[in-house]
């Protein structure tokens, strides 16, 4: 208290601007502070109040699933530690995150490669749109664990099935949306293409690419969320590290609190990828994706 | 002999659709000397954008054939730029890289990087939009990204500038201080210039000679006016010039009185 008066009263000995000019930066930050957790602030009571329900509904003794205090109590353990290593599939979360996401890392990559490909050639040539566009409509409808046991068979292995679950499973709108994207362009851009005389390196790079990059990101985007979405699924039955097959393993030794934890973390990071694709999209494109 | 500069001869364009030929321009012969600025005029459908359009190479005339400077025109380039009617620049570039793309590609081989860069910026100048270099055209007014096109089309240094009704989407007084800029322009360049209009006043303001179209189907041109007005010319002075309100009369008899759009309400 002391120091502020003394502070305050060499401002005035001054001339109080230094003193006024911090002060409104102080305010001015305070405000945005206020701002932000005032934009959190549904968030926060929504959440509060879902959890009290979820709480109140499941407290009772004969409930069958936990209440979420029991859930913290339950997976403690697991929450602190996440990178334990006791070898085999006894690993932390982190280590089950890390191998699932390793495989939608190759599996999505390789989807996104031959997809934006296949998606440039279909939406180039009408003949390549007559003669695949329909192909690629059925087969965009398969669900992604219907690939399972063909791609079991063709690869005698788990780890590569799985990848070509992912691959499978995320390439279709990641297709289709590059070849509307690359419909879409405007005939203005490709004329001035032609009285430029650009390449067609030149034209795919300075014109298709930029121009559709918008649709392509949103193809990415729908890609990535499908690829999480399966490799859930395709870990339950393929087994080793990987979240999916912890959530199998939880649920084989009835362990209820930890399955409801894998679910958390799931969703975080189903969500934390979908973010990561936008803001590249954003960056690359120079302007919103949306 | 001489030949002009540019020239069309017999320039046809047939459309086939569902079996049936339709002649949308037939016979078209027109010279155009060096430095020259033509405007073409007529109602809309006459095919004064497909004209341009095959001057420029982006359609191929069915009959007939153009040649510029000695060499027949058969596919687009360079050395005749264009100035899109909705300025069509890249929106994901500035407007110092629209201008620059095109300065790269044409001055690849022959300019530094450094004389390409001065370039750019030289023709931004010319068009007076120095000051928004770095703009992307969502941010530039319609006015000024028409003015990026036009700069964009001078950096190419075309044999002649292509213009597709270049002010068309502009209001009243935008459009008089662009055709302000491209009369100073071509004063300082001595560029040779086809200019599509509708508007019978830009075309009397601007041109050296006004080039009439018939209505379609089967157009052609009509009739071809030489404007013999002193330039610089200032359109405060010339609004009751009697030569320009003249000249002014003789296009608007020949588009409502002679060649009256018969469907135009």
């Amino acid at each position: 208290m002391s120091t502020i008066s003394e502070n305050s009263a060499v401002g005035r000995v001054q001339g109080g601007g230094g003193l006024s000019a911090l002060a409104a930066t102080l305010h001015t930050t305070l405000d945005r502070a206020r701002s932000k957790l005032f934009d959190l602030l549904p968030l926060i009571v929504a959440l509060v109040t879902l959890l009290g329900i979820w709480e109140l509904a499941c407290r009772g003794a004969g409930s069958s699933l936990p209440p979420p205090s029991r859930v913290v109590s339950e997976t403690w353990e697991l929450i602190i530690n996440p990178f334990f290593d006791n070898g085999g599939v006894d690993k932390g979360l982190f280590w089950h995150l890390a191998a699932s996401l390793e495989r939608v890392a190759i599996g999505f990559t390789l989807s996104a490669i031959t997809g934006i490909a296949l998606g440039v050639l279909i939406g180039q040539s009408s003949l390549a749109y007559r003669g695949l566009d329909p192909i690629f409509q059925v087969l965009r409808t398969v669900p992604p664990l219907a690939w399972l046991p063909i791609s079991l068979a063709a690869f005698r292995q788990a780890d590569p099935s799985a990848i070509f679950v992912i691959f499978i499973t995320s390439i279709w709108p990641i297709i289709l949306n590059t070849a509307v994207g690359v419909r879409q362009i405007p005939q203005d851009y490709r004329n001035v293409a032609r009285v430029l005389r650009l390449s067609p390196l030149e034209f795919f790079f300075r014109i298709m690419l930029p121009s559709s990059v918008p649709f392509i990101f949103t193809g990415l985007k729908i890609g990535i969320g499908l690829s999480w979405l399966a490799i859930v699924a395709a870990e339950m039955l393929i087994g080793g590290v990987g979240i999916g097959f912890f959530i199998w393993d939880a649920w084989n030794s009835s362990l209820m609190s930890e399955i409801i934890l894998a679910l958390v973390y799931v969703g975080l990071v189903g969500f934390i990828l979908d973010r990561v694709i936008t803001v590249i999209g954003n960056r690359v494109a120079g302007r919103k994706v949306g | 002999m001489t030949h002009p500069y540019l020239s069309l001869e017999n320039v046809g364009m047939d459309f086939t659709v569902a079996g049936r030929t339709f002649h949308a321009v037939t016979d078209v012969n027109l010279g155009i000397d060096r430095g020259q600025f033509v405007s073409i005029i007529g109602h809309s459908g006459c095919g004064k954008s497909t004209l341009l359009n095959i001057v420029a190479g982006l359609t191929r005339c069915t009959t007939g054939g153009v040649i510029l400077d000695g060499q027949e025109v058969n596919s687009p380039g360079p050395d005749r730029a264009v100035v899109f009617q909705n300025h069509s620049l890249l929106p994901w570039l500035t407007a110092y890289q629209n201008v620059r793309l095109a300065v790269d590609k044409v001055f690849g081989a022959s300019k530094s990087a450094s004389e390409r860069h001065d370039w750019t910026l030289h023709n931004l100048r010319l068009v007076h939009m120095d000051h928004a270099v770095d703009k992307r055209p969502d941010e530039l007014s319609g006015g000024m990204k028409q003015r990026v096109g036009i700069a964009r089309a001078l950096s190419m240094e075309p044999k002649v500038l292509l213009m597709d009704e270049p002010f068309g989407a502009l209001d009243a007084l935008t459009r008089a201080h662009l055709q302000d800029t491209v009369m100073e322009i071509q004063a300082r360049l001595n560029s040779t210039v086809i200019m599509i209009t509708h508007d019978v006043d830009e075309a009397v303001l601007l041109s050296d000679r006004i080039v009439m179209m018939t209505n379609g189907p089967s157009a052609t041109i009509g009739e071809v006016l030489t404007v013999d007005l002193p330039r610089p010319r200032r359109r405060l002075d010339l609004s009751d010039d009697a030569r320009y309100v003249g000249y002014r009369a003789s296009v608007l008899r020949f588009l409502y009185e002679r060649h009256a759009k018969p469907e135009a309400a």
